[in-house]
């Protein structure tokens, strides 16, 4: 029960008269708007609970003006008396305000779709999350047979590629790359040199230094920070460009046409990326050897004697090596990158989705392909 | 219904950098009307419909919505007129990310106070008003075009708006979901008292809803004709409103 607030045309009030024969009177007064309603909500709900009346009668002759909010308010009222096995009587309501009721009122809510039980969830989410990774495997696994045999048909046959397609590609993911790339080779070359030469200077033997920036450039880092940039600046662009594509059904459209998704759009950028990483890479290794040369004459080693240890320390076989693995690097972001973007779902979120995957598994492959080519390398002698 | 005017429209121009598209523009919609805004493709109705709810500034001119004018309006004074209308877009312009209920209760989350169970049967409620209530808790993905246009008219209606603007309410569904959307225009017309505006070049729902309209022309750049669709049809003696309402091809497309 509150005290009678003022009258003010703008305001809401309520009033609960409790009557004889457990009957109880609710008398609405003023605007039903959305701004009125919300402190009226709470208040007036709370105090029907609390009272529990067998039967109440909703005076609504003084609603000045009521809307859909206001018509929400009624119904919480019908759902709240209905709860407690009461009556309820709404009188005196204008008639427009009962037209608004008709159409909005809804006698039941609809409940969002249950979630399982905790095991239940438990076992589906690890039922969906096999599947899901199995069928994923398959994809990849069938994309890249696609991907390769179709690599071989335009090898044989170089005019059906794309060519303008493909040097646009390469002019973005290579040529727009080099200063990211170069300038990453440098800061590296520079950090490994400064951290080596601290310890190896403890032993005079800081000359040895060169040796290992060069060999650990191009045996390990040149490829793999070149490959780590290249996917996260081209092989998310490509996933979103392909995914939008598919958003907008122009991949739809490509096949209707009779052209192949993966000949029109993978197979250009492929080419363009295979193309360009290994000059991406030499361009970061070359700097990186400017950074640790640099290093290396702040700690009074001359030149020539830099030159000279590189030269000795660092054989072809480390340097092509290095090389060898960019190309299946490549392979690996463009075919993922492609992939993902192919693989998106519908509506805006999906094209944001598929960009994560795509550097994520890009990053992923790449780490565990350095992996396989370890173990390789290290049974081959290389 | 009484016959005040709702909206004012004084001598607006508008356009983008140096193309003008629309000029000389002076109309007046009343309270409680079904009011068409008619024109071919690119003639400059949603230029027009852009202008009327804020987004796009008139190179000149004033836009009157229930006394503020929306182009000279700011800070505060804007928002409440923007309170005062609802819009629903072309393509429902549902936020994908959230299910249908959502998409409804978030502007009653953001502009008002009431609590969260309050909300929620409001929200229901607006889609229980377009049909939609059993797919409350659908993805706007997983609805049909003709269901996400009406989900978009019941996330328009949220603040239950004086005035609900319709860019293309039925253009891309087929005649059945078409004829729908008309019926629930009248529905709400008549029930809720709202005034609409509708961006429209559908003729049978023009002549189904209207009560009445304006048609802006490409080479003219201003209105044409304006009245009752049925009087517009039957008495207008210019050749592109004639044109456009008995699908004639009078002129080779493009000229």
């Amino acid at each position: 029960m509150r005290p009678d607030v003022m009258e003010d045309p703008n305001r809401a009030t309520f009033d609960f008269q409790r009557g004889p024969d457990g009957q109880a009177r609710l008398i609405l007064k003023g605007r039903l708007d959305r701004d009125t309603t919300a402190s009226l909500w709470p208040q007036s709900t709370q105090t029907l609970r609390q009272a529990q009346v067998p039967r109440l009668i909703v005076d609504a002759g003084a609603v000045t003006y009521c809307d859909g909010v206001g018509v929400a308010l009624l119904t919480e009222y019908k759902r709240i008396q209905r709860e407690q096995r009461g009556q309820i009587e709404i009188r005196g309501l204008r008639p427009e305000f009962q037209q608004l009721m008709t159409l909005l009122e809804t006698d039941h809510l609809v409940s969002p779709p249950k979630p399982p039980g905790p095991i239940r969830g438990l076992i589906r989410g690890v039922g969906e999350w096999t599947v899901g990774l199995v069928g994923e495997f398959i994809t990849e696994i069938s994309f890249t047979g696609e991907v390769f045999l179709k690599l071989l048909q335009t090898l044989l046959h170089p005019r059906t590629l794309r060519g303008e397609d493909t040097l646009v590609i390469a002019e973005k993911a290579g040529a727009n790359a080099v200063g990211i790339v170069g300038a990453l080779g440098f800061l590296i070359g520079l950090i490994l040199a400064f951290q080596t030469a601290a310890a190896m200077r403890q032993f005079g033997a800081q000359v040895y230094v060169a040796d290992l920036v060069a060999v650990v450039l191009f045996r390990e880092l040149g490829p793999l920070i070149t490959a780590v940039v290249l996917t996260s600046r081209s092989g998310s662009a490509f996933a979103a460009e392909v995914g939008t594509m598919k958003v907008n059904e122009e991949i739809d459209a490509l096949v209707t046409m009779g052209l192949d998704p993966v000949q029109f759009l993978v197979l250009p950028r492929l080419v363009a990326v295979l193309a360009v990483i290994p000059l991406l890479t030499l361009f970061n290794e070359l700097l990186g050897l400017v950074g640790c040369g640099l290093v290396m004459s702040t700690w009074d080693v001359p030149f020539s004697i830099f030159m000279e240890r590189i030269r000795h320390a660092a054989t072809l076989t480390d340097f092509f090596g290095g090389l060898v693995k960019t190309f299946v690097f490549g392979a690996l972001v463009a075919g993922l990158g492609c992939l993902r973007g192919l693989q998106t779902g519908t509506g805006p979120t999906a094209v944001g989705d598929s960009t994560t995957r795509a550097v994520v598994s890009g990053i992923i492959a790449i780490i565990v392909a350095d992996g396989v080519f370890a173990v390789v390398y290290y049974y081959l002698g290389i | 219904m009484t016959n005040g005017s709702i909206i004012q429209v004084k001598d607006l121009a508008a356009g983008y950098a140096d193309a003008v598209i629309l000029k000389d523009i002076n109309f007046e919609v009343r309270v409680g009307e079904i009011f068409a805004i008619l024109g071919g493709s690119g003639s400059g109705k949603t230029t027009l419909l852009r202008c009327m709810i804020g987004l796009l500034k008139p190179l000149h001119g004033a836009i009157v919505i229930d006394g503020t004018d929306i182009v000279s309006a700011a800070g505060e004074e804007r928002l409440q007129v923007l309170r005062k209308i609802g819009v629903a877009y072309q393509s429902g312009a549902l936020f994908g990310s959230m299910s249908l209920l959502t998409n409804v209760a978030l502007p009653l989350e953001e502009f008002t106070d009431l609590p969260r169970s309050a909300i929620e049967r409001i929200a229901q409620m607006k889609l229980k008003a377009v049909g939609l209530q059993a797919a409350a808790y659908k993805m706007p993905s997983e609805l049909s075009g003709g269901m996400r246009k009406r989900a978009a008219i019941a996330r328009a209606l949220a603040l239950d708006p004086k005035i609900l603007f319709l860019d293309e309410p039925s253009a891309g569904l087929d005649p059945v979901t078409s004829a729908q959307i008309d019926e629930l225009i009248l529905d709400l017309s008549h029930d809720l008292q709202i005034t609409f505006v509708i961006v429209t070049h559908e003729l049978p729902s023009i002549f189904t809803v209207a009560d009445r309209a304006i048609m802006v022309d490409k080479d003219t750049k201003t209105i044409i004709a304006a009245g009752k669709p049925q009087e517009l049809r039957d008495q207008s003696d210019n050749p592109v409103v004639r044109q456009f309402f008995h699908r004639a091809v009078g002129k080779p497309l493009g000229t």
